[in-house]
C-alpha cells in the first residue's frame, strides 16, 4: 500500500473559524486509488479538515487556514490557484442529498459539466450516462432522465449526487458522512459503490460509523479535539491501535 | 377524569374564540365583495369593457380608456420597479452582512410604511413640476417607488428560504458565486419571487392617491405615457364623487372591475407557486 503514489496531502494544515481553531497542525498524505476514512467524535475537526482540502472551508464566514494542501504536489492555496477550477478536480458529496430541485435528473448530472468548456450534445449525454452507471443508478433512472430529481428516494438522490460529482472526472472525491441520512439499504449501496469508484478516483470519506470505516476503507485516520491522533492501515488501526485514545474510541469507551 | 373534561371544555372555548376571530377577519372582505357585486354587477356588460365613457346624463358607455390606462401605467411601473426590487432583494440575500444591505433593508421598511400619497407628492415634485405637465409616466414612477421595497423584502425572504446545502453543492461543483446565485438559488426560488412581484402589482394597481398628482386622469383613450392618462382607481374616484346617479352606478361597476383585476392577479400568484417549490424528501 505504501508504494502507491500520493495524490493529495496536507502539510501542517490548521483550519480556523475566526479565532477558534478547528483543525490543528495536521500532516497527512492520501495515496491514489484508495479509500481513506476519517473517524472521530463530533466536533473533532474531521469535516473541517475535509472542507479545507477543496477550499470550501474559506467560504464559511471567518474561515481561514495555515499550512499547505498539495494536490499532485501543487499547493492548492498558492496565489494564482483558482478555487473554482480546484473544486472541479476535488469533488465533494455532502451529508444530506442535495439534488437541484429545479433541474431534471439529466441536468443534475450535467450541472458540473456545463461550467467547463462547451461540449457537443452527444458527448454530454454519453458522459451523463457513464456517470450514472458509475454511481449504480443508470438502470433505475434511464427511462425518466427528464423528470424531476426530487422525486427520487433519499438513497437514489445521494447516488445522483455521487453521479453529479464524478461526471466532470475529478481526481479526488471527498465524502462528508454520505450515508448519515440514508437507511441501511441506501447505505449498503453507497458502500458497495466505493469499491468500484476507487479504481478511478482517490476517495476520502468522513464517517461517524466505525463499522463503516472498517468495511470500506484501506487506511483510517483518527481525529480527536482538532488534532490527528493516529493514522495507518485500517486493519491495523482497528486491531492493534498504537495510541490509547484510539483504542478507547474504537472500543466505544467515549465519542 | 374531571380535569380532562375541564381541559376539553377550555380547549373548545378557545377554538371557538379563534374561529370567531377568523370570521371577523374575513367578514369585511366578504361584505366589500358582496356590496360591489350587488351594486356594480348590474352595470357590467361587454360594452363596459370595450366602449369609451359617454357624457353625463346619457346611459351606456364604458371604461375601456381606464382599463388600457391602468394596464399601461402599471405595466411601465413593473418595468421600472421589478428589476430594481428583485435585484435589490438578491443583493440583500447574497451579502446579508454588508452595510449597503443593512441600509437597503432599513430604507425598504421605512418606505413600506410611507403613505402612498407622500410618494405621489414626491413624483409630482420630481417629474410633473419639472416637466410642467401631468403624465402617465410620472404615475408609473410613483407606483414603481411603492413596489420596490415590497419586492425587495419578499425576494430577500424567499431567497433566504433556500437551504444553504444547495448553495454549497453548487459551489463544490466549481460554480462561481454569481452562477450559483442565478442558476441554483434564484432558479429554485423563482415561483416565490413571481408571487411576491404579483402581489406587489396587485397592491399598486389599486392605488389612487399617487396617481391624482401624476397621471391625473383623462376622458380619452391614450397610449402616450408622456400625457395624462385614465386609470381605474381614478375613474372610481371621479365617478363616486360626482353629482350624478348614473356616475355612482359606474363607480360601483368600475370598482368591481378593479377588485376583479386584483383577485385575478392574486390567484395567478397562488398558481405560480403551487407544486413547484418542494423541499427534498
Amino acid at each position: 500500500m505504501a508504494d502507491a503514489a500520493v495524490r493529495i496531502a496536507t502539510e501542517r494544515l490548521s483550519a480556523m473559524y475566526g479565532k477558534s481553531t478547528a483543525v490543528k497542525d495536521v500532516t497527512l498524505s492520501f495515496a491514489a486509488n484508495r479509500v481513506h476514512a476519517l473517524i472521530g467524535p463530533s466536533g473533532c475537526g474531521k469535516s473541517t479538515f475535509l472542507r479545507a482540502m477543496n477550499r470550501m472551508h474559506e467560504l464559511t464566514p471567518g474561515g481561514w487556514i495555515t499550512g499547505r494542501v498539495l494536490l499532485d504536489g501543487q499547493d492548492v492555496y498558492a496565489p494564482g490557484v483558482n478555487p473554482m477550477q480546484l473544486r472541479r478536480r476535488v469533488g465533494m458529496v455532502f451529508q444530506k442529498p442535495t439534488p437541484f430541485p429545479t433541474m431534471s435528473i439529466f441536468d443534475n448530472v450535467a450541472a458540473g459539466l456545463r461550467v467547463g468548456q462547451r461540449r457537443p450534445k452527444a458527448e454530454l449525454a454519453e458522459t451523463v450516462e457513464q456517470a450514472l452507471r458509475g454511481a449504480a443508478l443508470w438502470d433505475e433512472v434511464k427511462d425518466r432522465l427528464a423528470t424531476s430529481a426530487v422525486a427520487l428516494s433519499g438513497g437514489q438522490q445521494q447516488r445522483l449526487c455521487v453521479a453529479r460529482t464524478i461526471a466532470p472526472q475529478p481526481e479526488v472525491i471527498l465524502l462528508d458522512e454520505p450515508t448519515a441520512s440514508l437507511d441501511p439499504q441506501g447505505t449498503q449501496r453507497i458502500e458497495e459503490l466505493l469499491f468500484t469508484l476507487k479504481q478511478t478516483f482517490t476517495i476520502i470519506i468522513v464517517t461517524h460509523n466505525m463499522q463503516q470505516a472498517a468495511r470500506v476503507s484501506d487506511t483510517t485516520t483518527f481525529f480527536y479535539l482538532g488534532g490527528m491522533v493516529e493514522t495507518g492501515a485500517t486493519r491495523q488501526l482497528f486491531t492493534s491501535p498504537a495510541r490509547e485514545e484510539t483504542e478507547a474510541y474504537i472500543t466505544g469507551r467515549f465519542g | 377524569m374531571n380535569r380532562a373534561a375541564a381541559r376539553r371544555r377550555r380547549s373548545h372555548f378557545m377554538v371557538g374564540l379563534m374561529g370567531l376571530a377568523v370570521v371577523l377577519a374575513v367578514l369585511p372582505l366578504l361584505l366589500i365583495l358582496g356590496t360591489l357585486v350587488a351594486k356594480g354587477a348590474s352595470s357590467l356588460n361587454l360594452a363596459f369593457f370595450t366602449k369609451m365613457p359617454v357624457p353625463a346624463g346619457e346611459t351606456g358607455g364604458g371604461v375601456m380608456h381606464a382599463i388600457v390606462g391602468t394596464l399601461m401605467i402599471v405595466g411601465t411601473a413593473c418595468l421600472i420597479g421589478l428589476p430594481l426590487g428583485i435585484g435589490g432583494g438578491i443583493y440583500c440575500a447574497e451579502y446579508p452582512g454588508s452595510k449597503l444591505a443593512t441600509v437597503t433593508r432599513f430604507v425598504s421598511d421605512v418606505l413600506n410604511g410611507t403613505p402612498s400619497i407622500v410618494v405621489g407628492v414626491f413624483a409630482w415634485t420630481w417629474i410633473v413640476a419639472t416637466q410642467k405637465h401631468f403624465s402617465a409616466f410620472a404615475g408609473s414612477v410613483a407606483l414603481a417607488i411603492l413596489m420596490v421595497p415590497m419586492v425587495t423584502r419578499t425576494t430577500e425572504e424567499m431567497i433566504k428560504l433556500v437551504p444553504h446545502s444547495l448553495r454549497e453543492a453548487a459551489l463544490a461543483l466549481g460554480y462561481s458565486r454569481w452562477r450559483t446565485s442565478l442558476t441554483v438559488v434564484v432558479r429554485t426560488t423563482l415561483p416565490g419571487i413571481v408571487t411576491g412581484s404579483l402581489l406587489a402589482v396587485a397592491r399598486v394597481a389599486g392605488e389612487t392617491a399617487p396617481l391624482l398628482f401624476t397621471a391625473l386622469g383623462s376622458q380619452y383613450l391614450s397610449f402616450d405615457l408622456d400625457q395624462p392618462m385614465a386609470a381605474l382607481p381614478l375613474v372610481v374616484f371621479t365617478y363616486a364623487t360626482g353629482p350624478y346617479e348614473e356616475w355612482h352606478q359606474l363607480a360601483w361597476a368600475t370598482a368591481l372591475v378593479l377588485i376583479l383585476v386584483v383577485l385575478v392577479l392574486s390567484v395567478a400568484a397562488r398558481l405560480a407557486t403551487r407544486g413547484k417549490f418542494r423541499q427534498n424528501g
